[in-house]
């Protein structure tokens, strides 16, 4: 199966991405061009780290308007699996494939760390080779990861289960502490309504080998997989 | 027509202005003496410290391209070449802090990229005024920033370093940054220019005001006016240089260049005359074709730039388009601005019409050198005095419990976390990272390959202070023990000098004395210096920082998988000295903390014994006999047990320290034994099983090693001559050691 990391100018993570599915998982990954229109045969989709464009604007704003991301839209329309991480996810935001917005941190500064989030659903492309409710340990990177909506969408996305990640502590309570950058009800990651796009700030690419102090990312990876290899996107269901 | 005034202004002596003229054959017009200022500046000519530079050792095996370069390379096996150097950033770093460690975080990318390396990782060296000082805070906040925000919008790694607070650094700051990249060691590319008619291209962002006089300024002492100096700051764009990076390395991959250098310091005026002197060529441009962000920019000042993010490429005949292609996927334009003559001369042309017309070497080879005159300062004769043993005791009633000064050490901001910092840089990026900022020598892994490599920058500038000499070279050990620590064996180093203004006695003194001390130990250790950078008049209001060289030392892994950290593993576990503590306390932060006295001579170094106990490290690592290893410097041996049990959840350690002075055999003192900062020693910790194996190698090695203690429970407990003399909760420990930076913020501030 073939993962296809799109390139951003600026993307920074597209690399490591592409070196979690290739040289770890060992599948076909392919690296998509922002100005290319073909997805190169994608199963999956992957909106990689970076800061696209510069974000001298705003995270993400530049980067829907690239060519590929119409391709994309299609992509996910068609019920293919989509997952943005760190940029990629705010990319997803402003492309309006998922809801809501990045505020920057609320310490207003860059974070780089060793972060504990809780899988709340497992009915996801991304998510199908987790426990509900496992705590998994990935790496964050971002200054703007401050996840905002009106209260009227998080009380949707909670209905719907939108809410995929949420940050935690190591025993997956909830806390004030564990919430790196202020982000609304604690959401580190979502789904959208079909559940097939999947947006997160943590790093599950950096998190595939235990040399690298988690394996825990594999997981997002190895659901991918799953869901393609059995043909069982939940997404259809 | 060039009067005292202009001649002081482009920081010109009158004997330079003489030599120009002699250059030239002529009076030169105002663009050219603007070309010589730069090229001629202390920044760019090294024409103070260039006849003490030569002295270093730059050669062994692994060397595949040592000083003069953009950056030095090592051969690391598999046909690979790590590229790395270390440069300063000071001057700009205290005008805007911000924009200065920012653009020095690009500028030393560009300087590894421009070998055709692939940069993987960033380290910093920093050192401000004292933390609770008015302003530092604001200069930390900005430098850290600045590193921050270049460093990773661009996706590089920043996987260690340093910070260091100490008064004499409030008016002058250091930073210092580090950048290190893999290439294969057949393609390494260089600056150079040749071939008549080869095109010579302009790719990047657009040439504007910013920056004019950069490489003047950085020689040059401050006053109350340097904050006039702002506009002589850069402004840095990490995107466009993300863009150059990726694109410079396609076009690498194509073979159609000749040669490449990015336009640091002195922009396209230092890379035109270098890459032309380089290749025994000739470069003229027409600077009309260079593209501007403003308009009616005089030559003049198109020449002297210092914009980031610019690069010269000279391209083969044939490939041009090629080239452009490349470029253009990436949206960037390459102007073809000139090309390569035959005449070895720096020809300048603004639609056509001469502006400036200058023989290359005159700029380069041919720059004044100067053996300046040197003296001990006078200083030294009061400083170097001190005797521990007649020390009275501590003022403060509460600095009398060694309990209550190792909590006040480890809450030294020198010595405390410095998590507060290196959370705001995007350390594990490209996945290569496996130890971490804080754990002693960042280390990442050669992916394609079994291999790593780890690497560490150091210095101590009280040290210096003390004794240049041995203060380098204790750096340069450091630095290589550090990386030894990681399990890596040193293969070569890079150095950078900061200093105050070489035109006193007793500066450059100092300057000899270190560079010494560098070559000295680095022949020694094995580490050949590959490159580095020297920053001189680090002066304000006549008042010179501490003499501070700086040294990273890189070394190889053969198995990445046996890399260590400084960290305690597993209770239970034996825990081992390396080498000697003879209760040196001179300039050390115990001096400085409980006496406030900066004084007596540094630790001693016997570099034999160094080089065997780096050695033994490494086999003891690649042998997998040991589960860590620290090196035992700063706040001494209690500090480091402390560090050594932290980050593992409270895990404890108890020891047993001789204090048995080793030459004569006298008693030391409990603070001596507990924090004197003898060189050359390592905690290890080793698996029970492993213990006999491990005391046989350091006997067969010639290093002594002594069983000081296990780990276990969750109290740091600390015996000297056979009392508990420290006993407190690890956690304890822990607290006053990851909460003090912090702190330091949380005030309200004044």
């Amino acid at each position: 199966m073939t993962f296809s990391v799109i390139v951003f100018p600026g993307s920074n993570c597209d690399e490591d991405a592409y070196h979690a599915a290739k040289d770890v998982l060992g599948e076909h990954a392919e690296y998509v061009w922002h100005k290319d229109t073909d997805l190169k045969g994608a199963d999956v989709v992957i909106l990689p780290g970076g800061f696209a464009h510069g974000d001298y604007l705003r995270t993400g704003a530049m980067a829907r308007f690239s060519p590929i991301m119409r391709e994309v839209q299609a992509f996910a329309d068609r019920g293919g699996p989509v997952l943005g991480i760190c940029n990629g996810f705010q990319i997803l935001l402003e492309a309006g494939l998922l809801p809501g917005a990045m505020l920057r941190n609320r310490g207003l500064k860059f974070r780089c760390e060793q972060v504990h989030l809780r899988v709340e659903q497992i009915d996801t492309p991304f998510t199908s080779a987790c426990r509900k409710g496992q705590v998994l340990q990935l790496p964050i990177a971002h200054g703007d990861g401050n996840y905002f909506a009106e209260p009227d969408v998080i009380a949707r996305l909670e209905q719907n289960r939108q809410v995929i990640f949420r940050y935690t502590n190591a025993a997956g309570e909830v806390t004030d502490d564990a919430n790196p950058n202020g982000s609304a009800a604690a959401i580190a990651g979502l789904c959208n309504e079909a559940r097939n796009v999947v947006g997160l700030m943590p790093h599950p690419e950096r998190a595939c080998e235990s040399i690298l102090g988690s394996a825990d990312g594999l997981l997002i990876f190895e659901s991918a997989v799953q869901s393609v290899k059995s043909g069982a996107l939940v997404a259809r269901a | 027509m060039i009067d005292p005034q202009v001649l002081e202004r482009h920081g010109l002596k009158r004997d330079e202005y003489d030599r120009i003229v002699t250059c030239l054959g002529r009076e030169p017009n105002l663009t050219e003496l603007g070309i010589f200022s730069v090229m001629w500046s202390e920044h760019c000519s090294y024409k103070s410290s260039r006849v003490h530079l030569k002295t270093l050792p730059t050669e062994g095996p692994q060397v595949l391209q040592g000083p003069g370069e953009n950056a030095g390379a090592v051969d690391i096996g598999g046909g690979l070449a790590a590229i790395f150097k270390i440069e300063s950033h000071n001057h700009p770093s205290f005008i805007e802090p911000y924009q200065g460690a920012a653009t020095g975080v690009g500028g030393i990318i560009r300087d590894i990229f421009t070998m055709g390396a692939r940069p993987i990782a960033l380290l910093n060296s920093l050192r401000f005024g004292s933390l609770d000082a008015p302003g530092t805070r604001r200069v930390l906040e900005g430098v850290v920033a600045g590193i921050a925000g270049y460093g990773n919008s661009i996706g590089i790694p920043t996987v260690g370093g340093e910070i260091v607070f100490e008064p004499c650094y409030a008016g002058n700051p250091l930073v210092n940054v580090f950048c290190l990249g893999i290439a294969p060691a057949a393609d390494i590319i260089k600056g150079v220019a040749s071939g008549v008619g080869n095109a010579v291209y302009y790719v990047g962002a657009k040439t504007g005001r910013d920056g004019i006089h950069g490489a003047t300024m950085a020689s040059a002492e401050f006053d109350d006016q340097s904050a006039e100096k702002r506009p002589a700051v850069q402004v840095g764009d990490p995107f466009m240089e993300k863009l150059l990076l990726e694109a410079c390395l396609e076009v690498m991959k194509s073979d159609a260049l000749i040669g490449i250098q990015d336009m640091g310091a002195a922009g396209l005026t230092c890379s035109t005359s270098e890459m032309g002197s380089r290749g025994g060529a000739g470069v003229e441009i027409d600077v009309a074709l260079v593209p501007q962000r403003e308009t009616g920019m005089t030559p003049y000042e198109i020449m002297l730039s210092e914009s980031q993010e610019r690069m010269l490429l000279v391209v083969k005949r044939g490939r041009e388009s090629e080239v452009e292609r490349i470029f253009d996927k990436w949206d960037l334009h390459a102007v073809r601005i000139g090309e390569v003559t035959a005449d070895g001369r720096l020809r300048v042309k603004d639609r056509g019409t001469t502006v400036a017309d200058i023989p290359n070497r005159a700029l380069t080879d041919e720059a004044p050198l100067y053996r300046r005159p040197m003296s001990e300062p006078e200083y030294l004769k009061d400083a170097r005095k001190l005797d521990v043993g007649a020390l009275a005791p501590a003022p403060s009633p509460r600095l009398r419990d060694a309990n209550a000064v190792l909590v006040r050490l480890l809450a030294s901001p020198t010595i405390a976390t410095k998590r507060w910092a290196y959370r705001q840089y995007d350390h594990m990026v490209r996945t290569n990272t496996i130890n971490l900022p804080g754990l002693g020598a960042g280390v990442v892994r050669v992916k394609g390959t079994e291999r790593a490599l780890a690497m560490s920058v150091d210095g101590n500038g009280r040290y210096c202070y003390l004794d240049p000499r041995r203060g380098a070279m204790l750096a340069v050990a450091e630095a290589a023990r550090n990386v030894a620590c990681a399990g890596a064996r040193p293969l070569g180093a890079t150095n950078c000098l900061n200093f105050g203004n070489p035109e006193r006695p007793a500066i450059m003194w100092q300057f000899a004395q270190a560079v010494e001390g560098i070559g000295a130990a680095c022949r020694a250790l094995g580490v050949p210096i590959t490159g580095g950078n020297v920053s001189l008049y680090n002066e304000t209001d006549g008042n010179a920082i501490y003499p501070t060289p700086v040294i990273g030392v890189v070394g190889l892994l053969e198995h990445a998988d046996r890399v260590i950290s400084g960290r305690f593993k597993e209770s239970g576990d034996v825990v081992v000295l390396l080498g000697d503590g003879r209760g040196e306390l001179g300039g050390s932060e115990y001096l400085k903390l409980v006496y406030d006295q900066v004084r007596g001579l540094p630790p001693a170094l016997d570099l034999d014994r160094e080089r065997a106990i780096e050695r033994l490290v490494v086999e003891l690592a690649e042998a997998r006999l040991i589960r860590s290893a620290d090196d035992c410097s700063d706040g001494g041996i209690a500090v480091t047990v402390a560090e050594c049990c932290f980050d593992s959840g409270g895990m404890g350690v108890e020891i047993s320290i001789d204090t048995t002075e080793i030459s004569s055999d006298q008693p030391l003192n409990d603070a001596a034994a507990l924090f004197g900062e003898s060189a050359s020693r390592v905690v290890l910790s080793v698996a029970a099983g492993n213990i006999t194996r491990v005391l046989e190698l350091a006997a067969a090695a010639g290093v002594p090693a002594r069983v000081i203690g296990q780990t276990g429970g969750n109290r740091l407990r600390i015996a000297t001559g056979g009392r508990m003399t420290i006993d407190m909760a690890t956690d304890d420990a822990e607290r006053a050691w990851s909460a003090s930076i912090d702190s330091y913020f949380a005030k309200k501030i004044a």
